[in-house]
């Protein structure tokens, strides 16, 4: 007897799959694309009528680096930007502070002030260009900088378009980058959907995401269920503030990993799709169509990537990326084959755009939606992933929620759990990784990679304590006590902080005065 | 996997898996935490977000024999050495460091010259790793 098979989530995997292996109401299920419950896609032409947004995410050393890395790829034929804030920035720490010392610039771009912001813009018009921005514990602040760009390039906030990450509930669940407690986070998120919605109607407030999730060991199975139940708690608390849910909910969008597995990825995209709109519908009683989409930006598994042989890094990504087309994906980042040991290099990531330039033009992948739609094996696959979903939902259900689960540690131990195993797995040669446990070379050649100078480091500590020379000082005191006042009393917290920003006031400073009456954070880690 | 205590001493080997600076990816910090634990080893995880004053601390109070710093944030040339200069500071230079992490070679190389005993990249075998913790505590 063969020996059995099993996604790496766990389900089983038959030799062979056949019309009895496909669910019952399968027609009901899938719909037709552009149709409720949306398993086939959001767009009934999808990428006949427009592919996908190629985004790929960058940012390194100070704003002008960062910049002129924005224009070469708008320049390769990009067509969305997507920002990387570095280690301080998304920690809320200025450049010149003791935490910051040795990680400016390091894993993304240093923003401290929305004079950097303006440098970081320069150039780019942002009436035409849509960005991306992966922050989530100061997101506020940097949502506000981004509007006061807009405002000195003369564009109405109308025409902004774009993406805040601002997903806190993944951050203590897994990417660990928090600033606040999480209920006073979840207040802040509460405040920029309501100020978003009013204010700057084409911002998709939140991209709720699986990605780092994934990348903290979770199965695709724990990734799906985790971020699908993130996203239901911030239609909760959205609700709670006595927002009407189609008010909000058609700018929420969300963000996948798609890791090697193949089949099992692209089931996982599809019953994402289906849970959500069957959720918003059915649980939250939302009537406008758009709330029911499920609209996804795709990382590929950073990962999956391999120090060892890392040109064969080049061949995981277009499988992933592959994966996350077939599934419907929205907008999508390849991975550069060295990022396992670097930010990448011009070189490296130039060829992870043309990955996907190949795939959207040379193979013809785009020209019919949900091609796999009826595949016994896919059908059956997705539908197991959905249950599994839901099994995990009344999980959460009972522990008392997210917040609660957070509390117990009960994401953050599940999915210590699986990396574990999966650590396991490969160390027994149960699973092959090319280059790591099968097929190694002795000597292998080394690839170039980007280094990041530490002068700017320093160039940067020097331009944020200028900048506290330069401004109009009492008028900062002024704005950053508005700041905390607004936080004390429940108020919005949107205008004070565009406030501080116009004035100049710096990243810490903001959150300091936060910090004051949010107090911080300290999870009980658990391994 | 069930823990014994090694043969070789007389006290079970005492590690801090230590997570330097501002990044929050702890998936190989408690990975190979466990693995140690799991080899029969007293484990003592830091938490996030640690300044290497804090390191040094739960090392001296937790009188470990190895600290392995794990960092992910392209910060190792600034955080290692901070962390072995305050380990001398307190005449702790018998405990052994192990660093984790994206670390380009050229710079483990330069963390082996500063003192660090081994460095581990992506791709090791926790097995390499326990090993080699297991040995350098030996040494100690």
């Amino acid at each position: 007897m063969a020996k059995e098979r099993r996604t790496p989530s766990g389900l089983e995997v038959k030799p062979a799959y056949g019309p009895e292996d496909l669910p019952a109401g399968l027609d009901a299920a899938l719909g037709q694309p552009g149709r409720y419950p949306f398993t086939r896609g959001i767009h009934e032409g999808m990428y006949r009528d427009r592919l996908w947004t190629m985004r790929q995410f960058a940012g390194f050393g100070t704003a002008r680096e960062t910049n002129e890395r924005f224009h070469y790829l708008l320049k390769q034929g990009q067509t969305g930007l997507s920002v990387a804030f570095d280690m301080p920035t998304l920690m809320g720490y200025d450049s010149d502070d003791a935490r910051s010392l040795g990680e400016v610039g390091r894993e993304g771009v240093a923003i401290d002030s929305l004079r950097d912001m303006e440098r970081l813009f320069a150039g780019i018009p942002l009436g035409e260009v849509s960005t991306s921005m992966t922050i989530n514990g100061p997101a506020i602040i940097l949502f506000a900088m981004y509007l006061a760009v807009a405002e000195k390039q003369g564009v109405p906030w109308s025409q902004v378009r774009g993406t805040l990450q601002a997903d806190i509930l993944k951050e203590y669940i897994a990417q660990k980058e928090w600033i606040f407690p999480p209920e006073p986070s979840m207040r802040l998120i509460v405040d920029m959907i309501e100020f978003a919605t009013r204010e700057v109607p084409l911002w998709n407030t939140i991209s709720i995401s699986g990605y780092h999730i994934r990348e903290a060991g979770s199965t695709a199975v724990q990734e799906l269920a985790f971020t699908l139940a993130d996203g239901f708690a911030y239609v909760e608390a959205a609700i709670a503030r006595g927002l009407d849910v189609d008010e909000f909910a058609p700018r929420l969008s969300f963000f996948f990993n798609s890791h090697l597995s193949f089949f099992e990825e692209i089931a996982k995209f599809r019953a994402a799709r289906r849970i959500w709109a069957r959720h918003m519908r059915e649980r939250y009683g939302a009537r406008n169509p758009r709330s029911w989409m499920l609209r996804f930006h795709t990382q590929t598994a950073g990962c999956s990537l391999t120090a060892q042989q890392p040109e064969v890094n080049i061949i995981r990504t277009a499988y992933e990326a592959l994966a996350g087309v077939l599934g419907g994906t929205q907008s999508l980042h390849t991975n550069s084959m060295d990022e396992v040991l670097s930010l990448p290099t011009e070189k490296a990531v130039t060829i992870a755009l043309r990955t996907q330039q190949v795939l959207a033009h040379e193979i013809d992948v785009a020209d019919t939606v949900d091609p796999l739609a009826g595949s016994y094996f896919v059908e059956s696959l997705t539908d197991r992933m959905e249950a599994a979903a839901e099994d995990y939902f009344r999980r959460i259900d009972e522990l008392g929620g997210v917040l609660r689960g957070i509390e117990l540690g009960y994401f953050q131990r599940e999915i210590a759990d699986a990396a574990y195993r999966y650590q396991q797995e490969v160390d027994g040669r149960e699973r092959l990784i090319v280059g790591v446990n099968a097929f190694v070379e002795e000597s292998e050649e080394r690839i170039p990679i980007l280094k990041v100078d530490p002068a700017l480091e320093r160039e940067s500590c020097a331009a944020v304590q200028a900048l506290r020379q330069e401004r109009d000082r009492p008028a900062v005191e002024t704005a950053l006590a508005g700041v905390a006042q607004a936080a004390r009393d429940g108020a919005n917290m949107m205008p004070p902080i565009l406030a501080a920003v116009r004035a100049y006031a710096t990243e810490g400073e903001i959150v300091r005065s936060m910090r004051t009456v949010f107090g911080s954070y300290r999870e009980a880690a658990v391994f | 996997m069930t823990a014994t205590v090694d043969s070789e001493s007389t006290r079970r080997v005492r590690v801090l898996i230590g997570k330097p600076g501002l990044d929050g990816h702890d998936r190989g910090a408690k990975v190979v935490a466990r693995a140690l634990r799991d080899a029969g080893m007293e484990v003592i995880y830091s938490g996030l977000h640690q300044t290497p004053e804090e390191i040094v601390e739960a090392a001296l109070q937790e009188d470990v024999d190895v600290v392995g710093l794990s960092i992910l944030s392209g910060a190792h040339l600034t955080l290692v050495p901070a962390v072995l200069e305050r380990l001398r500071e307190q005449h702790m230079e018998d405990v052994q460091v192990l660093v984790g992490g994206i670390i380009p070679d050229e710079d483990a190389e330069e963390l082996r010259r500063m003192g660090v005993r081994g460095v581990f990249g992506p791709g090791t075998e926790t097995e390499e790793i326990v090993r080699f913790t297991r040995s350098c505590a030996r040494r100690a």
